[in-house]
């Protein structure tokens, strides 16, 4: 790999090997600012008969090509570099989350210290993490043997005790692991790699235990002491051994490592890193989603505290029946304003699941997926809020005002009144026939507080500029805010319960377009029209007991931003309580479809309603 | 012509079919090239690491960690049995001795200074590969396995429960339309491959675990009624393991659908013979789906030719199955295949093709909602 001058780039190719496409985009100087021009896919080629990920590289980099009607791939299948008569391009980087992704296992000696560290780590590093072996994790020796001897994963962190503290319960954990012998998930032509990340007094202890049996790798501690984690020289290592092992292991990843200007990076990694990027540069507070057929990812970035969660079976297709095992069919149905029959729609729901890649053709089926997506959703932030916290174990000094305080540590750190962006990605969320549909999802599920800025990846270009931030951070930045979020709009949602129909909440909001005020009801949903690009004051005064973000019954004033949407002034309270009786509950979702404009009436299908 | 999204599964009355049989670890492959096998025939064998059980010695006998080694009364690779005295303590002026008799039996694997713990590993637990194809070993892979070769009647389901099975075909069904209740399970069919036509009843599936069938075949089932012999609701299509005392395999899909009738005839056609079937599906990273796999005698692959295989392209006049509501389980043949994007009832865009079915009314459904019907 080369070193990059960012002044001299001008065109940038970006691929993302998923599981089943390979998504290229092209980036282009224009003007002086950095756009995102055009974009072609094309199947992913890992599996037989080509068994080569560049294949389909190169088929999607031809389609951008074609569609730019610039040639990028010479005769000899090579990435055309640097750019020149119009011809190539300067820089090439990719992401991959091809064949399952990154798969690890982790180890710590406490569950809620130092293997919550470790958990961390292996998720902000973008890896799908199987199990926690922890000292505590509540099973018996032989039981944590058994089950490191099924996993198959990619590779292992271990961390464990604080540095020059006891090295005797991580060296354990180690002794649990090496009888194991854990085997790697490509087959046994290579050596387990295992990132050791504790105790630094334990390290030649570890080396014994482990001998020759796996790849070691020594990292720094991710938890030298315990009020501080540390976790890039674990990520570091995690994505160094990514490419040299589980990368090169797959088929013609070799070739693309040598492609690419800059390491290939772990999908989830590299989403991220971009919201982790934003919400620094901006000083914001963001949270991503990302739902797809078998997993949902959420990223969170909270006083510049980064966190990923991947809920393995929250997803829209692969998992859709998993969603309505843990969700329940009764909570999935809150949503539905119409009649279904409940055996009908679990049968409809494995259907799905044994078929995922069949899409709703009618409105009701469409309705059922949209309140299906709404629990994937809700249970999947419920993960991220558990697991995002302050760290455990840290030792508090409580002075005589803290008497009465019932602070303790390991609290979460998510908080949905300081939540400025909520940004949505993944098929349901961004191919809903209307945009209402995407924010009215985002917010029931995520019951943003206050005022929240909604948006949507527009082609889910959040893995490309992840992985090219690393390289040229002022071209990522400039993309993300022209071309990879498509605004819709804000939600502004008093925290609170109330008596339906008493007022709740005062607004003032006056822009170069929308000049309204008036009072929002307990219980009300009202749209208001703010366009994309456009911004407006708005002053609010909550009803005592209700809290915009400035205390209950205190006022504020701020900034708004419109989009496809425009404002949504949400009454329905914080928590958001559905009626428990369903009719009431169906009158309310009725409601809520009212209000939003979110579905077209239900008619009687004619020859052109499909 | 358009490409179908959701090639049809495969169903075919004859085809060269190649088994690999591969151990999970290595072992001792017991037959040869060129030898003729059995479903039920063993041809390799291995041994699996025993299960492995960490003793703490420094707790159980009050010792810091590093005493456990010199208190050690057997050493690292030697075999122990139940009961063994493995540690005892110095004691007090050579009295006052404790020690630790072992509760497993298998051989030591390591002693730790550092934590006190003795790793025991226990005795090998044996593995039998069964050769699942009756066929030919066409190849060996020394110490792996086999790759077993076989012409084949060879039918994919769409979805299934419980392993590997065999037992001769018997068909339970007059037609593929028909509900297979539990009238319809008789005493007789102990260990058969029981095929329904359309849904499967929990009762007929309950009564054909009474008779001890081995596998039963069928259109569609319900979901309450999978839930009800799992005992658990399934989250993800990732089965084969399930221990009910039964293989479950259907065809077509959840809710009251027929098999498909090209699929019930020749399963009918088979009818007495032996067969061998596995439900294992997995839906994610590496599709796999259950199957029914009937050898073929000499006379009947003399009778049978093999058919061309689906390229999974549609066209006008293909036959295809609608495989989502509202049409599900309908089956029709392409009218047209309009080019442009159409916009559905959900308001989503979305290639689409038109279908006629057998009584004449025509239908719009998305091309990703149709799967391609072998004739």
């Amino acid at each position: 790999m080369t070193r990059i001058d960012p002044e001299k780039i001008n065109v940038i190719l970006a691929t993302d090997c998923g599981s089943t496409t390979t998504k290229a985009i092209l980036i282009e100087r224009l003007d002086g600012h950095y756009r995102q021009t055009f974009r072609g896919e094309a199947p992913t080629t890992v599996e037989a008969p080509a068994a080569d990920v560049t294949v389909g590289v190169i088929n999607a980099v031809t389609e951008v090509g074609e569609l730019a009607g610039r040639r990028l791939i010479d005769e000899e299948g090579q990435i055309i570099r640097p750019a020149r008569d119009g011809q190539g391009c300067d820089i090439y980087i990719s992401t991959s989350s091809a064949g399952g992704g990154l798969q690890m296992m982790v180890a710590g000696v406490v569950r809620e210290m130092t293997a919550a560290s470790a958990k961390r780590a292996a998720l902000g590093a973008g890896a799908i993490v199987m199990d926690v072996i922890a000292s505590n994790d509540k099973r018996l020796p032989h039981q944590q043997i058994q089950r490191i001897r099924e996993l198959r994963p990619d590779m292992i962190l271990v961390s464990g005790g604080t540095d020059g503290g006891n090295t005797t319960k991580v060296v354990e954990i180690a002794e649990l692991i090496a009888p194991a012998k854990p085997q790697p998930r490509f087959g046994g032509e290579y050596r387990m790699p295992l990132i050791y990340a504790g105790n630094r007094d334990a390290v030649p202890l570890i080396e014994k235990v482990f001998d020759n049996g796996v790849e070691l790798t020594i990292v720094p501690n991710l938890r030298p002491v315990l009020e501080r984690e540390n976790l890039g020289h674990a990520r570091d290592a995690i994505h160094n051994l990514f490419l040299e092992h589980v990368m090169a292991h797959a088929p013609g990843y070799e070739k693309l490592i040598q492609w690419t200007d800059s390491p290939i990076m772990p999908t989830p990694g590299a989403v991220g890193n971009i919201l982790q990027t934003i919400a620094q540069r901006q000083g914001l507070n963001a949270v991503g989603v990302d739902i797809g057929g078998a997993t949902t990812d959420i990223f969170s970035v909270f006083d510049g505290t980064f966190n990923r969660t991947v809920s393995a079976n929250l997803g829209m297709s692969y998992s859709i029946s998993n969603v309505c095992a843990e969700a329940t069919l009764s909570m999935i149905l809150r949503w539905v304003h119409i009649d279904m029959d409940e055996r009908d729609l679990r049968n409809r729901v494995k259907n799905k699941m044994i078929r995922p890649t069949t899409i709703p053709q009618t409105l009701e089926a469409l309705v059922f997926e949209q309140a299906v997506a709404r629990e994937a959703l809700r249970l999947a932030y419920a993960q991220h809020k558990e697991f995002a916290t302050t760290l455990k174990g840290v030792q508090q000094q409580r002075t005589v005002g803290d008497t009465f305080s019932q602070e303790i540590s390991g609290q979460t750190i998510v908080d949905n009144m300081t939540l400025n962006l909520l940004v949505a990605s993944g098929g349901v969320l961004s191919h809903a026939p209307r945009m209402q549909q995407t924010a009215a999802m985002l917010i029931d599920a995520f019951q943003p507080e206050g005022i929240t800025t909604l948006a949507k990846d527009s082609i889910f270009m959040m893995p490309h500029l992840g992985v090219l931030a690393q390289v040229h951070p002022q071209a990522a930045l400039e993309v993300f805010e022209r071309d990879c979020l498509i605004y819709l709009g804000t939600c502004i949602a008093p925290k609170g319960t109330g008596k339906p129909g008493k007022p709740c909440l005062e607004y003032q909001i006056s822009g170069s377009k929308l000049s309204e005020s008036g009072t929002l009801a307990f219980g009300e949903l009202k749209l208001l029209p703010l366009g994309v690009g456009e911004t407006a004051s708005v002053t609010l005064q909550p009803a005592r007991g209700f809290d915009v973000g400035a205390g209950t019954g205190r006022r504020i004033e701020g900034q708004i931003k419109g989009g496809t949407v425009g404002i949504i002034l949400d009454g329905r309270g914080r928590p958001l309580l559905l009626p428990e009786n369903a009719k009431t509950c169906r009158e309310a979702a009725q409601q809520t479809i009212a209000a939003l404009n979110l579905y077209p009436e239900p008619t009687t299908p004619c020859p052109t309603d499909y | 012509m358009a490409h179908a999204y959701t090639p049809g599964l495969k169903v075919t009355s004859r085809v060269r079919q190649r088994c690999r049989r591969i151990l999970p670890i290595a072992g001792e492959v017991l037959v040869e090239a060129g030898d003729r096998v059995s479903a039920r025939d063993v041809i390799a064998q291995t041994f699996m690491p025993g299960e492995v059980t960490p003793v703490n010695l420094s707790n159980a006998l009050s010792l810091p960690p590093a005493d456990v080694p010199e208190c050690m009364l057997v050493q690292e690779a030697e075999r122990i049995e139940v009961g063994q005295t493995l540690a005892r303590t110095k004691g007090i002026f050579g009295l006052f001795k404790n020690e630790y008799k072992s509760k497993v039996a298998g051989t030591v694997e390591s002693i730790s200074s550092v934590t006190g713990q003795l790793i025991v590993r226990g005795e090998p637990l044996p593995l039998q590969l069964l050769a699942y194809l009756s066929g030919e070993v066409a190849e060996v892979i020394p110490a792996e396995g086999v790759v077993i070769e076989a012409d084949v009647s060879f039918i994919q389901g769409i979805f299934g429960i419980g392993g590997e099975r065999f037992g001769r075909i018997r068909m339970s069904c007059d037609d593929h339309t028909q509900e297979l209740t539990p009238e319809l399970i008789t005493a007789n069919m102990q260990e058969a491959i029981v095929i329904g036509g359309a849904r499967m009843s929990g009762a007929a599936v309950r009564k054909a675990i009474e008779v001890g069938a081995s596998a039963v075949v069928s259109g569609g089932m319900d979901d309450q009624d999978l839930r009800e012999i799992l005992g658990y609701d399934l989250g993800v299509a990732i089965t084969g393991s399930e221990d009910v005392g039964i293989t479950l395999i259907i065809t077509e899909g959840f809710g009251e659908i027929s098999m498909a009738e090209r699929t019930f005839r020749l399963l009918a056609l088979r009818e007495g013979d032996e067969s061998a079937v596995n439900g294992a599906t997995q839906i994610r990273a590496g599709v796999m789906r259950p199957e029914v796999i009937i050898p073929l005698s000499e006379e009947k692959r003399a009778q049978e030719v093999e058919g061309p295989h689906s390229t999974g392209v549609l066209d006008v006049g293909s036959v295809v199955r609608m495989i989502r509501d509202p049409y599900f389980g309908q089956i029709g043949s392409v009218a047209s295949l309009p080019p442009e994007l159409a916009v559905l009832g959900s308001e989503s865009k979305a290639r689409v093709l038109e279908v006629e079915f057998d009584s004449g009314e025509k239908a719009v459904i998305p091309r990703a909602n149709v799967e391609l019907v072998q004739q």
